[in-house]
């Protein structure tokens, strides 16, 4: 980053703006919220996939990973911290001097990049893990875009993918709840046809030449307001792992 | 790297340090007493009743196996209402190890036991650096100021220092304080009769008397009275001392004498309004100390140390920042419902048994009949002094992070 030319305002403004992405109680919430449970899912496939020690100083060093669709960093900054070599991609440009400026702060060294995983395909960059959270439903064309995600894996590699499924309980949740009731996220963040059903998921990614080896949802305990993994309630939230063949 | 920072080198703050390390975390205690100054050899007088998960923890954490050779099981107690010199109620508690089917309700050590015991294992476990006789007079984010003028940078500080917790106040932390104007003395006796691992409390009008089993035949006794009462009592000499404390006591242990030393603790209930600030918690008395009554103020000291450990382990090990307020929160949240039922439950204890209102002892002398009479409340009361109920962290079910 090129700091000392940046105007002081600017940098005024994008630490306020730094502040409320990374503020537990903010407009981000719901995602601070979810994060713990995202990270336990993701940290723990890397380790087995890896064969890797999670309770070892820095158990994903050597380990290239890409973060699309970045955001602030919440997953990009935990990936560095376990000390993996990271690249945190984002489409929109306007949360990048955010993620910059934060982890600078907290003393991580991350590769944040303004482009698509098209972009960084044709390039031909390549990683061990490709994180791809709650993005396939944003695209407008999910085989397109997972073929170049399936591109960016090295033989071998592994693509954690998250999404919504079509339900009606994912209608009630998602829209109806988080955007009009609860106000967590903005009014149209999701288009509810958009969302995968996990067989179309696991379908689109074989298209892709991945090879999907598991599947679960993420569920709010309503008792311990806290998310949980599960084996069989993947109705509203769910993550899959899928793995590139070796050469 | 220094990650953690401990304020407070006692049980609570020496017991979170070897969990921290022994989980990966390189940790610095800073302690105002001097090197030594904690772990005399000789028996002084006070002890601990441990619960059986503390137990649990500690054979985690690789203590046990140095204490368990000192310490006593606690087979039997007995709770039953009585006044100096009449002996106790017709109705009494009854609580048998049986009943609990999980060994012995806890075990009575010496505190000096357990601080050696500590003191071995802080000084033999890598990543774990100790600084005697220093005090902390500045703290920021993280970062504090010594009386020396050193700066100490961590991602988080704990506050193990106490019921007057400087961390806590330095934080702007208020506490709210409830005196009992009761004091207790705490004193060690030999017998002439064996106690046959019975533990004894007896509720006097003057407050709580307890007497605990020690190895061989010796028992620690902590009895309450009112603080101008108990001040004077414990001013007189051993003679005269043990002439108060006789006629409580009864002759169910043959003849009494004392052993060790003699030791007073005004008893407060002290809550900190808040177990968290930014990159800094508090745990055991110097988030909540309790009213000793039920010997469960180490056994509640070290359930914060049991969640802490979990809760800043887990964030580590999934990336996150282990220090920041969202962790921290997980661990008030958690605690948040142990520490409101046992100050509360505690404090109400204490106003129901410590005095001779005729229509109080009565309804006391009751209900102890009737969670006598009723197996399930008995065991759920013994499972609660135990700490086995609710939501257990790893290490208070003796399971490694």
């Amino acid at each position: 980053m090129t700091t000392n030319t940046v105007d002081p305002a600017e940098i005024a403004k994008f630490q306020a703006m730094a502040d409320e992405w990374w503020d537990p109680n903010g407009k981000f919430k719901p995602l601070h919220h979810l994060n713990p449970c995202r990270l336990d899912y993701i940290t723990r496939q890397i380790e087995a996939e890896f064969d890797r020690d999670l309770t070892q100083p820095s158990p994903f060093s050597g380990l290239r990973i890409l973060d699309i669709g970045c955001g602030g960093g919440l997953l990009s900054e935990p990936m560095a911290r376990l000390g993996a070599d990271v690249v945190g991609a984002d489409a929109a440009d306007r949360n990048l001097p955010i993620a910059r400026l934060h982890a600078e702060q907290s003393g991580l060294t991350i590769d944040y990049r303004h482009t698509t995983a098209e972009a960084m395909a044709a390039d031909g960059e390549q990683f061990d893990v490709v994180l791809n959270m709650e993005v396939v439903e944003h695209v407008a064309d999910p085989l397109a875009y997972l073929t170049a995600c399936q591109q960016l894996l090295k033989p071998g590699g592994m693509m954690i993918c998250s999404t919504l499924n079509r339900t009606a309980k994912s209608f009630v949740f998602a829209i109806v709840g988080a955007e009009y009731v609860m106000r967590w996220l903005p009014k149209g963040t999701h288009e509810w046809d958009k969302f995968i059903k996990p067989d179309e998921l696991f379908e689109l990614l074989t298209g892709a030449q991945l090879s999907p080896v598991d599947r679960r949802g993420m569920v709010l305990n309503p008792v311990r307001w806290e998310w949980q993994l599960s084996e069989r309630d993947l109705s509203v939230n769910y993550v899959t792992t899928s793995l590139k063949p070796k050469a | 790297m220094n990650d953690i920072t401990i304020i407070g080198g006692g049980l609570v703050g020496g017991t979170m340090a070897l969990g921290l390390a022994q989980n990966g975390f390189s940790v610095t205690i800073i302690d105002a007493h001097k090197k030594g100054s904690q772990t005399k050899r000789a028996f002084d007088g006070r002890s601990y009743a441990l619960a059986q998960a503390t137990i649990r923890m500690f054979t985690v954490l690789g203590l046990w196996a140095d204490l368990h050779a000192n310490a006593q099981p606690i087979l039997q107690v007995k709770a039953s209402d009585g006044r100096a010199g009449q002996g106790p109620a017709p109705w009494h508690l009854h609580f048998d190890h049986d009943d609990l089917g999980e060994g012995p309700m806890g075990f009575m050590v010496e505190d000096r036991f357990v601080r050696l015991a500590l003191s071995n294992a802080l000084n033999t476990t890598p990543n774990i650096t100790q600084t005697f006789g220093h005090t902390v007079t500045a703290q920021d984010g993280g970062v504090i100021t010594l009386d020396n003028g050193t700066h100490i940078q961590a991602n988080l500080i704990i506050g193990c220092d106490g019921r007057q917790s400087s961390t806590a106040q330095r934080a702007g932390i208020k506490r709210r304080v409830t005196n009992y104007h009761q004091t207790a003395l705490v004193c060690a006796i030999d017998h002439d009769l064996p106690h046959n691992g019975i533990a004894h409390q007896f509720f006097m009008p003057e407050g709580p008397l307890a007497i605990l089993p020690l190895p061989g035949n010796r028992s620690s006794i902590v009895w309450s009275d009112q603080t101008d009462r108990a001040k004077a009592i414990n001013d007189l000499p051993d003679a005269e001392y043990l002439e108060f404390l006789r006629p409580r006591f009864g002759d169910f242990l043959g003849d009494i004498s004392l052993t060790g030393a003699r030791f007073t603790y005004p008893l407060t209930l002290t809550v900190a309004s808040e177990m968290t600030a930014a990159r800094m918690a508090l745990a055991g008395d110097a988030a909540q100390g309790v009213h000793p009554i039920a010997g469960q103020g180490l056994n509640l000291g070290l359930r914060d140390v049991a969640t802490l450990v979990e809760v800043v382990t887990r964030a580590k090990r999934r990336g996150e920042d282990f220090g920041a307020a969202d962790v921290l929160q997980r661990y008030a949240d958690w605690r948040s419902f142990d520490r409101t039922t046992l100050t509360t439950a505690t404090d109400g204890f204490n106003r129901l048994f410590s005095n001779d209102n005729a229509l109080l002892r009565p309804l006391r002398d009751f209900g102890m009949a009737a969670v006598s009479a009723a197996p399930n409340l008995r065991r759920a009361f013994m499972r609660e002094a135990a700490g086995m109920s609710g939501d257990i962290p790893h290490l208070l079910q003796g399971k490694a992070l």
